[in-house]
Parts: C-alpha cells; sequence; structure tokens
C-alpha cells in the first residue's frame, strides 16, 4: 500500500514536472489566414474597459501606434480616428466597437481593425512601493472577411522596487523611489505589454510591409 | 520566483535596449501628446500640441528619420480645429504623400473640411 502510495506520489511529482517544461516551450501561433490576407495598414478602435479606471481606454489606445508601426504597419491616426468616429454620432470606446466592418473599411480605407479588451489596469500604492498592471486582450481582423487574423493576450507588471537606483547617495535614493511610488507608471506598462505580446517571437505579428529586413552590412 | 522575474526583466532590457536604435520612425511627444490631450486636456490646448509637434518634426529632420504614421495626420486635424485651413491641407496631403495606406481617410478628410469652408 505505501510502495503504491510513494509510486503514486513519484507519477504525480513527475507529471507536474513534465507539464511545467512543456510549459516553456511556445506553441508558434497559426498564420494561416495572417499570410492570405497580408495586411499593411491597421486601424485601432478605441479599447472596450473592462476595468475600474476611467481612463483606461484613451491610456491605453495611446500606446498602441508605436509597437504596431515599429513592426512594420501602417497605423491610423488613433485620436483622428476617435475623433471622426464621436462625430459621426459613437460618443464612448463601448458603442465604437460595434460599427460594421464594411463601415470601417469604407471611411478609413484599413486592411485590417485591431480590437482590445482592456480586463486589468491600475497602479497600487503600498506604503513603500507601488505596482502597475495591465491587462488586454487583442484582436486582429480582416476589414474585408471579417476573418480572425491573429489574436494575443498582452500584459506587463512594473513594480517600483524592481528599477535599479545607481546613485550612490541615500538621500537620492529616496527622492527617486519616491518619484517612482508616486509617478503614474501605466502608461509605461501598457506600451510594454503591447510590445510584449505583438514583437513576441512565435506568438506576435508578423513583419509588415514597412519593416524591411536587417541590413548584414557593417 | 525570482530567477523567473530575474530572466524577465534581463529579457526585457535585453529586447527594449535592442530596439532602441534600429527604430523604424521618429516618435518624439506624439503618443505622449495623444494621452495627454485625453487624460489633461486643459494641459495640452491645441496650440500646445501644435508647437510641440513642429517641435519635433525638426528633431525628426535632424535625425534623418521619418515622423511616425499618424503624426502628420494629428499636426494637420489641430491645425483644422485652429481654423488654419491652409497649414491643415498642407498637412494631410503630407501624410498621404508619406503613406499611401491613409488615401481614403486624408481624401475622406479633405473632402469635409471642403464641405465646411463652403458652409461658412
Amino acid at each position: 500500500m505505501k510502495k503504491i502510495l510513494k509510486l503514486g506520489f513519484l507519477i504525480a511529482f513527475l507529471s507536474i514536472f513534465i507539464v511545467g517544461c512543456n510549459k516553456h516551450e511556445v506553441k508558434p501561433y497559426d498564420y494561416t489566414a495572417f499570410k492570405k490576407s497580408k495586411p499593411r495598414s491597421i486601424v485601432v478602435i478605441p479599447p472596450k474597459n473592462n476595468s475600474i479606471e476611467v481612463n483606461a481606454s484613451y491610456i491605453y489606445l495611446s500606446t498602441l501606434t508605436k509597437p504596431l508601426a515599429e513592426k512594420g504597419y501602417y497605423v491610423l491616426p488613433v485620436a483622428v480616428i476617435d475623433q471622426f468616429l464621436k462625430e459621426n454620432g459613437l460618443p464612448t470606446p463601448a458603442e465604437m466597437n460595434g460599427i460594421p466592418l464594411e463601415k470601417i473599411r469604407e471611411h478609413t480605407g484599413a486592411d485590417a481593425v485591431l480590437y482590445v479588451e482592456i480586463e486589468e489596469f491600475g497602479q497600487k500604492y503600498l506604503v513603500l512601493s507601488s505596482v502597475a498592471i495591465v491587462r488586454a486582450k487583442l484582436k486582429l481582423v480582416d476589414t474585408k472577411t471579417g476573418e480572425l487574423l491573429w489574436e494575443s493576450g498582452a500584459f506587463a507588471r512594473l513594480d517600483s522596487n524592481n528599477s535599479n537606483n545607481s546613485g550612490g547617495i541615500l538621500a537620492s535614493i529616496i527622492s527617486a523611489a519616491l518619484t517612482q511610488v508616486i509617478e503614474d507608471r501605466t502608461p509605461e506598462a501598457s506600451g510594454m505589454a503591447n510590445y510584449f505580446a505583438i514583437h513576441a517571437e512565435k506568438t506576435g505579428l508578423l513583419d509588415g510591409p514597412y519593416k524591411t529586413p536587417k541590413k548584414v552590412s557593417k | 520566483m525570482v530567477k523567473v522575474s530575474l530572466l524577465v526583466s534581463l529579457v526585457s532590457v535585453l529586447l527594449l535596449s535592442g530596439c532602441g536604435n534600429n527604430h523604424l520612425y521618429y516618435w518624439g511627444q506624439y503618443e505622449n501628446i495623444v494621452r495627454q490631450s485625453y487624460v489633461a486636456p486643459d494641459e495640452v490646448d491645441t496650440a500646445t500640441q501644435i508647437s510641440e509637434l513642429e517641435i519635433d518634426l525638426r528633431k525628426a529632420k535632424d535625425s534623418g528619420k521619418k515622423v511616425a504614421p499618424g503624426f502628420y495626420a494629428h499636426l494637420g486635424m489641430m491645425y483644422a480645429k485652429q481654423g488654419n485651413t491652409v497649414k491643415s491641407e498642407a498637412m494631410l496631403l503630407q501624410e498621404k504623400a508619406l503613406f499611401p495606406e491613409s488615401s481614403v481617410l486624408i481624401d475622406g478628410m479633405l473632402e469635409r473640411a471642403k464641405k465646411n469652408q463652403g458652409i461658412q
């Protein structure tokens, strides 16, 4: 009986180990639809916000252009698009997320739409530190076919303790730490979350038309 | 746990520093301005946005890099808000010249601007 139990424990332990190991191996994303669509331009719809932070949608929106454009895509001007949608009777991101794809294509000419849903967003202030956490879901959809081209989670956590203060004087460390605790780092966390999701090697976006292969020279 | 977070921070430092030098575009204050215009609209009014973005334009020229996608269109929208239709049109056309993918949006903006002028 004891032996069987022991064996059982061993098997359980090993299987946890194996499952744990497998988790580290990233399964590449299936890019079949993406490669067929080959989008050049992306329009970002202001994110749906499921967090309690009122400004989350627009803070997050402001951090998407850079990672998408640096991946080689034309990104339509986010604030111009937002303004246009507002002028056309859609005052909030929640309503903007319901526009039919044909309308989006007709007015923006974009090949693909990026839909974003914010799940967690904010900064927690502890006694001596603060933590900024951002979690969202990204979905890229073809405006012509409605097909899902890519999706990914995006996550970043910024701890004010993690940044190293290289200055040797105690006073400067304290003042630096204080500003980091107080400073709102959710924009930075959003930018990092997006960068990691979009530029991830096997699960991020494929290179867009403006991203030319790296030069071999030098 | 400590190891994992160490690894994550090491990887992120590598990633971020690695991309620091090979950016395709000059970004300047564009994303900050977009964010501030929503979070603190009183501090970042139209005139402030224009002057900040114009400074970025000069810096971009010095750096030899293209400005980011959407930059000229955003500046064009700001000039339109100020009533400067000539500058606005010039900026919108610049966006279209740099990025032909913007044609549908820019043509629509130019058309609406013309109609508005007709009303005035």
